[in-house]
C-alpha cells in the first residue's frame, strides 16, 4: 500500500471518504446513536446492502475484470451465512439450554447439554443428533475459519475442474448456475445437516450480546462498511500492477497471455477462489443482519441478479460495482416492499411488487443496449476520459474481453 | 552449430484432411530461417504444433540440448521453456498502454503469486525503456496500445516477443498489411534478433524474405518441398509448379 499506490487510483480515497461519511451519517440518525431518524430496521437493510455491494466487487474482480461470467458467487455468499449461522444458533441454543437447566436438581453432564442442543436445534426436521459438519459449530474462531476454508474449497475444487478442463464462456456460466442449484437442492433435504429449508434463523441474535437490536444492528453497519473498505482496497491493488495485467490480458486474449507463458488456469483459479472467499465474509455479515438463511438463498436466480447489478452499474471497474449493487438492491426493496403507489391505467393496475421484475430486465436490457459502461460510466463525463472509437471492434477476440464502448481512455 | 529445435515425422489430421504430413524440420542457434508455401501449406499448423495448441498425430519434436518432449508441455511452459510466437494479425492487449504490455512480457517469473507481488525493479523499468526505443515506440509508452496504427502494433508484439527473451521466435507474417518503410523497420528488427537466436518466419511475400537474405523452407501440402537459398528453391521445377502452376 505504497503511496504511489493511491496516487495512481484516486477512486480508492474518494470511495473510502464517501463510505466513511455514509457510516457516520446513518449512524448519527440512528435510534441508538443518534436522533432516531431511521429505523432500526431500515440500518439493517442498509448495512445488508453494504454487504451486497462487496459481493458484488467479488464478481467485479471475476467478471469485470478476469472476464469468467460466474453466476454461481452468491453459493459461496450463502456458504458463509450457513457457516456463521451454525455457530450464532449453537451458541445461542447453548445458552438457553444451560438456563433451563440450571435449576435440576443435578447438574447436567456435557453429553446432556449437548443432545438438549441437537433437540433444540433439529427438532424441525425430526432429529436430535448433530451431523458431522456440525463439528466446530461450538467454537467461534472455528467456524469463523469454516468461513474462509469451506467456500474456498469448494471454489478451488470446482475452478480446478473446469479451469484444468478449459470450460469457456456460456459453459462455464452454465456450469456455475448448475453448481449453485445442486447446493441449494441439496440443502433443502433434511438429511443435509442444515435444517432442510426451514434453514437457520434467529440469527440476529448475538449469544451473550444484552444490547438491544437498535445497537447490534449499528455494530454489524460498522462491521460491514468495514469488509467493504477493506475489500476494496485489496480487490483495488490486487487489480492493478502486473498482477491487474494479466488478468485483463485474460479477460481480452486468453491465447494470447498463455503464449507469454503465464498459465491462464492458475491465474483463473486464483481470482476465482479469491472472490468466493469475498463472496463468503459478506454472506458472514449479511445474515446475522437478515436474521435467518435457508437453501432459497442460494437459489440460481441470486447469482443472476448479482452480474445484473454489476452489469447496470458498469463492469471493470470497483466502484461501479459498488453503485450497481447499492442502487440496484435499494431500488428493489423499495419496490418490492409495496412502498411504490401502484399505477392504475384504468382497464388494469400496474402492482410495482409484480412489475419489478419486468422494470428490472428491461433496465438491464437498456443499459446492454444503450449505456454499456453503465452508471459508473457517468463518471467518466466528470472526469472527462473519452471513449476510443474502434468502428465497433472489441478489446479481444475472447466472448468475455471488453467492449468498445467499455473501453476508455 | 548444434540444433535448438528439431521436429521429426510430424502428422496432424483435423475431421480427414491431413493438414500436416510426415514434416521434418530443424533450426539451429542463432540462425535465421523464412517458411514460404501456398495457402493451406500447412505454416501456421507447424507453428502452432512447436507452440503446443495442437497436438500432432503423430511424430517428435525436441527442444534445446537437453532434449526435451515439447509435446508433453501446455502452451504456458513451452513458452516458459524459450519459445516466443508472434501472430499473423498484432495481437496485443489492446485495453493496456505500451508499457504495461511490455512489462507483461519481460522475463520474470510467471506465477500467480510472484506476479501478485511484483514490483517493478530498476533493471526492468530500464528494460521496457530499452525495448520501446528498439521498437520506436518510446514516445507512445503510456497510450494504450489499441490507439496505434497497425504496423506500430506489429511492433509492439515483436517488442513483447523480444522481452520474453526466448530462444526460437516463431513470427507468422510479419509484414503483412505494412507500408514500405515499415517493412524495412520489420527486416532490421528480425535481423537482429536472429544475431542471438533462432528466427522462423512465415512469409507470402518474396519481396521480404529476399531482404532477410536467410536460407528458405518450401512447404506444399504439409511437407517439405525443397529447402535451401531462395535463389536455389525458386529455380527448383516442383516450387514453380506450386506456386504458379495452380
Amino acid at each position: 500500500m505504497s503511496r504511489t499506490f493511491l496516487v495512481r487510483n484516486p477512486s480508492i480515497l474518494v470511495f473510502l471518504a464517501l463510505l466513511a461519511v455514509f457510516t457516520i451519517a446513518v449512524t448519527l440518525m440512528s435510534e441508538a446513536f443518534g436522533a432516531s431518524l431511521i429505523s432500526t430496521s431500515f440500518i439493517k437493510t442498509l448495512g445488508k446492502t453494504l454487504c451486497l455491494c462487496l459481493v458484488a466487487l467479488a464478481m467485479d474482480l471475476v467478471w469485470g475484470y478476469c472476464g469468467i461470467l460466474s453466476l454461481g458467487h452468491f453459493a459461496f455468499f450463502g456458504l458463509g451465512g450457513y457457516m456463521i449461522g451454525m455457530w450464532l444458533m449453537y451458541a445461542r441454543t447453548e445458552l438457553i439450554v444451560a438456563e433451563s437447566m440450571s435449576n435440576a436438581a443435578i447438574p447436567p453432564t456435557d453429553q446432556e447439554v449437548v443432545d438438549a442442543i441437537g433437540t433444540q436445534i433439529f427438532g424441525v426436521v425430526g432429529s436430535s443428533d448433530f451431523p458431522p459438519i456440525w463439528a466446530f459449530a461450538h467454537s467461534l474462531p472455528l467456524q469463523l475459519l469454516m468461513v474462509l476454508l469451506v467456500p474456498g474449497l469448494l471454489a478451488l475444487v470446482f475452478g480446478w475442474l473446469a479451469f484444468r478442463s478449459r470450460v469457456t464462456g456460456v459453459y462455464l456460466s452454465i456450469l456455475t448456475q448448475a453448481m449453485t442449484l445442486a447446493l441449494s437442492l441439496y440443502l433443502f433435504q433434511n438429511e443435509s445437516g442444515l435444517r432442510g429449508n426451514n434453514g437457520l434463523s434467529g440469527l440476529q441474535n448475538l449469544p451473550g450480546v444484552t444490547a438491544s437490536q437498535a445497537v447490534v444492528s449499528v455494530w454489524f453497519l460498522w462491521a460491514s462498511a468495514l469488509a467493504l473498505a477493506i475489500g476494496y482496497v485489496v480487490c483495488a491493488w490486487v487489480v492493478s500492477g502486473k498482477f491487474g495485467s494479466v488478468v485483463r490480458g485474460i479477460r481480452d486474449d486468453e491465447a494470447r497471455v498463455r503464449f507469454l507463458g503465464y498459465s491462464v488456469e492458475g491465474y483463473k483459479l486464483f481470482i476465482f477462489t479469491f472472490t468466493a472467499i469475498i463472496a463468503a465474509i459478506a454472506g458472514a455479515l449479511y445474515y446475522p443482519q437478515a436474521g435467518i438463511i435457508n437453501p432459497g438463498e442460494i437459489a440460481p436466480i441470486a447469482s443472476i441478479y448479482l452480474a445484473v447489478w454489476v452489469a447496470i452499474g458498469g463492469r471493470g471497474r470497483l466502484y461501479g460495482a459498488v453503485i450497481g449493487a447499492a442502487l440496484v438492491s435499494l431500488i428493489s426493496t423499495w419496490f418490492t416492499g409495496g412502498l411504490v403507489p401502484s399505477l392504475p391505467l384504468g382497464f388494469y393496475t400496474v402492482d410495482w411488487v409484480d412489475w419489478w421484475l419486468v422494470l428490472l430486465g428491461l433496465s438491464f436490457v437498456l443499459v446492454t443496449l444503450f449505456a454499456p459502461k453503465g452508471i459508473g460510466g457517468l463518471v467518466d463525463i466528470v472526469t472527462g476520459r473519452l471513449t476510443p472509437n474502434r468502428h465497433g471492434a472489441d478489446y479481444g477476440p475472447d466472448k468475455g474481453s471488453l467492449m468498445e464502448e467499455e473501453g476508455r481512455k | 552449430m548444434s540444433t535448438l529445435l528439431e521436429v521429426s515425422g510430424v502428422s496432424v489430421t483435423f475431421d480427414g484432411y491431413k493438414a500436416i504430413r510426415n514434416l521434418s524440420f530443424q533450426i539451429g542457434e542463432a540462425e535465421m530461417r523464412a517458411i514460404i508455401g501456398p495457402n493451406g501449406a500447412g505454416k501456421t499448423t507447424f507453428m502452432d504444433i512447436v507452440t503446443g495448441k495442437t497436438k500432432p498425430d503423430e511424430g517428435r519434436v525436441i527442444w534445446g540440448e537437453k532434449s526435451v518432449n515439447l509435446l508433453k508441455m501446455n502452451e504456458a511452459k513451452i513458452a516458459q521453456a524459450g519459445i516466443g510466437r508472434k501472430f499473423q494479425r498484432p495481437t496485443v492487449f489492446e485495453d493496456q498502454s505500451v508499457h504495461d504490455n511490455l512489462l507483461m512480457a519481460v522475463k520474470n517469473p510467471r506465477g500467480s503469486f510472484p506476479c501478485l507481488f511484483y514490483k517493478p525493479s530498476f533493471a526492468d523499468r530500464g528494460r521496457v525503456e530499452e525495448l520501446a526505443s528498439e521498437i520506436g515506440l518510446s514516445d507512445e509508452l503510456y497510450r494504450k496500445s489499441g490507439e496505434l496504427s497497425h504496423g506500430q502494433k506489429q511492433w509492439l508484439e515483436i517488442g513483447m516477443l523480444l522481452a520474453q527473451e526466448p530462444r526460437l521466435l516463431l513470427v507468422d507474417e510479419p509484414a503483412a498489411g505494412m507500408t514500405l518503410a515499415e517493412r524495412e523497420h520489420t527486416t532490421d528488427l528480425l535481423k537482429e534478433a536472429a544475431k542471438t537466436r533462432a528466427v522462423v518466419v512465415v512469409e507470402h511475400d518474396m519481396e521480404f524474405v529476399r531482404r532477410l537474405e536467410c536460407k528458405v523452407t518450401v512447404l506444399h501440402e504439409g511437407s517439405v518441398l525443397a529447402e535451401g537459398s531462395l535463389d536455389h528453391v525458386t529455380a527448383n521445377q516442383e516450387v514453380i509448379d506450386v506456386y504458379l502452376g495452380r
